[in-house]
Formats: structure tokens, sequence, C-alpha cells
């Protein structure tokens, strides 16, 4: 399990206190750091049995669901913060579930593999899909159906009427300033409807 | 094992009526801790009863209906909580009911039994933990019709309940599911035996009403799949007979439960359960606005569904969570993928056992009750798998 530099960052944008939506929870991890260090309250969505449970053993609210379906039923505004992390890249509609995270939270937060990174652009000019630490499975069997780069996450967000407040590309923890599309493999975004 | 508990105080039902004094027999299982924090209720559905979990020494063939579940070292532990199983009033297995003697007559109640509703239900309940000194529940737990009162608890005594496992259930039965009562009803009420629900006085019961109630209900208590797989479409003999005697053992094995079910259960307590069922609606008083309707709760809830159950669909359990999600309310959901269909809550599936361990484990760290002594055991009880006891569990 690669290290998630993304939840740090996201622990630093939240507020006490806040209501938060995690889009596909995993294990829950997230959302019980930041209940145990922001007083937050919310939701997981998570549609793997195993993740469910995992989920529960450690003390979170986990609503199995998929997550279009999850984010239909809540209300408009219902939260603070509604994050989708390290997940996008896996939905079958990006663009859509962009509108409903808006449309739910207050604000966004999407992290998701940089496409753009150098490695994975040298892969391609090797003649090969990227495999690295952040995009770790052969073409052949990922779940990985609509990657994209920093930049085209930065088209998504224009073409969805989404502001960007906050927008980092970090690699292996440190945030990228110079190149940040060649040089960060994982792009955290946090955004909302204007 | 099973106590008794008298209430000469008065209950007034939802149904304007009033039980003057009532009995409840109750089993407990654990011990109540000095704070008296660790108390979990069973709610039984349709057909079961005070008898969760364990057996009687003079009755080893007796295992409680969800022994699977609660014990030393089962999902529910009853190292760490006190766990209470109730008949309900209403019931045939002890507690008040038409079956019985109604003191100012000196004859069984029958027909001039009250309907008793999920409210009223509770009602009696917290009057028996107040006897038990428990002013608040760890959880009150059930599957199907259990579920309701167990949601049904934390709308009505929300400062009296820390958590809820409503399973299997939903927020009211769908118009299929109240269409699917009235025909067992009507299996009931027009067999001549029932006498308008005085049949005790003829010295007799209306088995065959009962029988076929129960044929009709056990169908859909199980899916589709699991009728496949387990009877297909096997014959007793080997060729077809042309005539209307039973030939497939889906048949013989319908028409075994329903004979077995109508030697022991009580034809107007099936008549009363139903309407229960049928009449369970907490958001009737808010106009339809389920939201609104639970928001009273502060209960932490875990809500959790079976895929295969077609009688109370996954559907139904997120119009629950949708609801508490909407209200604010602590509520974690999962939608089991068990083949069995609505029993599945009654049955030994392993991750749906692990979540409710995880889950007690959770209200266990929160009342101070410490870790498990035994290791978690899962996949049922092994009496159970000694015996062979299968199958013959007290559904809805």
């Amino acid at each position: 399990m690669m290290q998630r530099y993304d939840y740090e960052l996201i622990g630093s944008w939240i507020p006490e206190r806040s209501r938060v939506l995690d889009l596909g929870c995993g294990d829950g991890v997230l959302l019980a750091g930041l209940t145990a260090t922001h007083g937050v309250s919310g939701y997981g969505i998570e549609i793997d049995a195993a993740n469910v449970l995992a989920s529960v053993k450690n003390g979170v609210n986990v609503v199995q669901a998929d997550i279009v379906e999850g984010l239909a039923s809540f209300g408009d505004n219902s939260f603070d913060f509604v994050i989708l992390s390290q997940t996008l890249q896996a939905m079958r509609n990006a663009e859509s579930v962009l509108n409903e995270m808006l449309r739910v939270g207050r604000e966004g937060i999407v992290t998701f593999p940089n496409f753009g990174y150098w490695r994975h652009r040298l892969d391609i000019l090797r003649g090969h899909m990227p495999v690295s630490k952040s995009l770790p499975y052969s073409w052949y069997d990922t779940p990985n159906i609509h990657l994209c780069t920093v930049k085209d996450f930065e088209g998504l967000c224009a073409k969805v009427g989404a502001e960007i407040l906050d927008e980092r590309v970090i690699h292996e923890g440190r945030t990228r300033t110079v190149l940040p599309n060649l040089r960060g493999s994982l792009g955290v975004f946090r955004f909302r409807r204007p | 094992m099973a106590q008794r508990a008298g209430f000469l105080e008065p209950l007034i039902l939802k149904a304007g009526k009033t039980l003057a004094s009532y009995e409840l027999v109750y089993e407990t299982y654990g011990v109540l801790n000095k704070d008296r924090s660790n108390a979990v209720l069973v709610c039984h559905a349709l057909s079961g009863n005070h008898h969760v979990a364990g057996y009687y020494a003079d009755a080893p063939e007796k295992i409680g209906w969800w022994d699977n579940l609660i014990g030393p070292g089962k999902p529910l532990d009853t190292d760490r909580f006190f766990v209470i199983g109730v008949n309900n009033i209403g019931g045939c297995h002890g507690s008040t009911g038409p079956g019985s003697i109604d003191r100012s007559t000196g004859k069984p109640y029958g027909a001039a039994f009250p309907v008793v509703t999920c409210e009223d239900w509770v009602a009696s309940q917290a009057r028996l933990m107040d006897r038990l000194g428990i002013q608040k529940l760890a959880a009150a737990i059930g599957g199907s019709l259990g579920g309701m009162q167990a949601l049904q608890w934390t709308l009505q005594f929300p400062d009296r309940i820390r958590h809820a496992f409503v399973i299997a259930a939903a927020p009211r039965l769908s118009t299929q599911n109240i269409a699917f009562n009235d025909v067992a009803r009507q299996a009931i009420v027009s067999d001549p035996d029932f006498h308008g629900g005085n049949f005790y006085e003829h010295d007799t019961v209306p088995a065959r009403g009962l029988k076929l109630a129960r044929m009709l209900g056990h169908i859909t208590y199980l899916s589709d799949d699991l009728l496949t797989e387990k009877f297909g479409r096997v014959l007793k003999r080997d060729e077809y007979g042309f005539n209307y005697d039973v030939e497939f053992e889906i048949e013989s094995y319908l028409r075994y439960q329903g004979d077995k079910f109508a030697q022991v259960f009580d034809a107007n307590t099936y008549l009363l359960m139903t309407k229960a069922l049928d009449y369970f609606d907490p958001a009737k008083e808010t106009g339809g606005d389920l939201p609104r309707a639970l928001s009273t709760a502060t209960a932490g809830f875990f809500v959790a569904s079976f895929k295969s159950d077609w009688r109370f669909p996954p559907l139904r359990s997120r119009e629950i969570v949708k609801a508490l999600v909407a209200s604010k309310k602590n509520v974690t959901y999962a939608e089991i993928d068990a083949p069995n269909g609505h029993d599945a809550f009654l049955l030994d599936d392993p991750h749906y056992h692990q979540l409710i361990a995880a889950y007690a484990d959770n209200i266990a760290g929160e009342i101070g009750a410490g870790e498990r002594r035994l290791p978690l055991s899962l996949g049922g009880s092994e009496l159970e798998e000694m015996r062979g006891y299968r199958g013959e569990r007290v559904g809805t």
C-alpha cells in the first residue's frame, strides 16, 4: 500500500468540526483520522465489502453503495467537504461525479495520479503504458479508465464551472512548484462552485 | 432460565384500548455491569420469542433462535453484554397474548385480545427495562419486524438507547408485503376451526389456515435461487403421478414446515403480528417525511440488508439510511451478499457476523465493557452443527 501523502494535505485544508463525505473511503482511515484530529463528522461511501468491514472496525460511519448511487442519495449542500481521493480515474463518468460533488458539498477535494508525471511520459515514449508507484496496474487489469494530467483536470474544472481554490502537485510528500505537471505524480485539488 | 415479570400498571395501546395487566416472559444472558450500561435488547420478529440463545438443561434440542449470533465469544458477546430476549405482548410463548386467560372473564382472550403495534411493544419493553434497573440500553437489535422495533426504540425513547441494529427491515411495509400478509390472514380466518378467533373454547386450532399462512410466508422468506438450489424440480417419485398428491420435493418441504408450525404457533398471534407489521410506519405522523420522523433519534444506527431478500429488499433499508443521513444521524449501512433471502438475517454468514461483531465491539469500547475474553467465534454454534439443526429457525 502506497503512503497516502494526499491525506496530510487534505487534513491541512479541512477546518475543525466540518461535515465531510468521503467517496470511496476504503478502510476509512482518512475519515477516522480527520475525526480524531479535527473532530469532523460525516460518512464514507464504499462499495467493497471487505473495506466496509474495515471501516466499521475503524469506527467510521460507512454506507455501502457505489459512488454515483451514494451521491444521489444526499441532499444539496449537505456537507462542508466532499472528498474523492484517488478514485476519480476509476469513475465511469468523471464529469457528472464532479458536478454531483459540487451539488452535495460546499467544497470538493479531488486527488488523482498525474498522468503527466515525467516517468509516465517516458514510459509512453518508450512505447508502453506507464506502470509506477502511483499507477501500479498493467493496462489490461487496471481499474483506471479515466486517467488525466493536472492540466486536463484544470480543464474539467473550468468546464463544470468549478473554482479552483488550491492546487498542488506533489511527489512523495513534496509539493512541486516548478514544472508541477511534469515533476509531480499526484494532483490534489480543492475547489468549489463559485 | 425463562423469567416472568408481571405488570399491573395498565398499558394504554395505540388502538385506544387498554391492557389492564400483563406478563412478559424473558431470558437474560451475561451479567449486567455495575453502571448498568451494557444491556442489549433482542427484539423478535413474527414468530420469534424470548429464547434467543443457549439451550435449557432439560431441553437440549431447543437452541435459541439467534444462538449463532449471541453468546460468549459470539459476535454479540455475552461476556461483555447483558443480553435480554423478551416475548412480545400478543405472543404465544409465555407473555400475555390471545391464548392467555383474561382475568375479567376467566376464559382465553381469543378475539378479544387487542391489536398491538410496535409502539406498544416498545412501551412494554421499556417497562421491563425499568424493572431490570436499566435506564439506557447499549443497543436494541432485531431483524425484520424486530428491526422495526429497534428503530422504534430510537424514536420513542431517544434518551434510553445508544445504538440500534436495524437488520433486513423497512421503514414501512410495501403494498406487496401488506398483500402477502392479508392472504396469510385470510387463510387463517377462513378456516372453519378459527371460530372467529375463539377456537380455544372449541378445543381446536385452525391448523389448516395457519399452515397455509406459514407456507406462503416461508416462500417469501427464501430466495428463488435458494429454493432452486435446495429443491429444484426434484420429485419424490421417479415419474409424474398426474394427480394432486405431493410430488415435488418443494411441496413436501413446505407442507412439513407448515404442519410443524401450525402445531406450535397460535393463529391469533400470527394475525396480530402481521397487523403490527402492516401498521408500522413512523413517517405517518410526519406526512410521509421519513427524515423528519427519524430526526428525534439520537442513537447510532447499524443498518443491514441482504441482496437476495425480496420481501424486505435492500431498497427499503436504503430508504432508512437515506433518511438517517438526511437528518445527520450516525449510521453504518451494509448490503450483504448472502443467497438465502429474507431469512439470511438469522443465518451465519461470516461477513454479516463480522460486521455485527465489529460494530458491537465499538459499542463495548464506548461503554467501557472492555475487550473480548474469547476470540471471536464465527460459523454458528457447534451445537447446531452437531444436531443438524438447520432451516428450522423462527423466521420473520
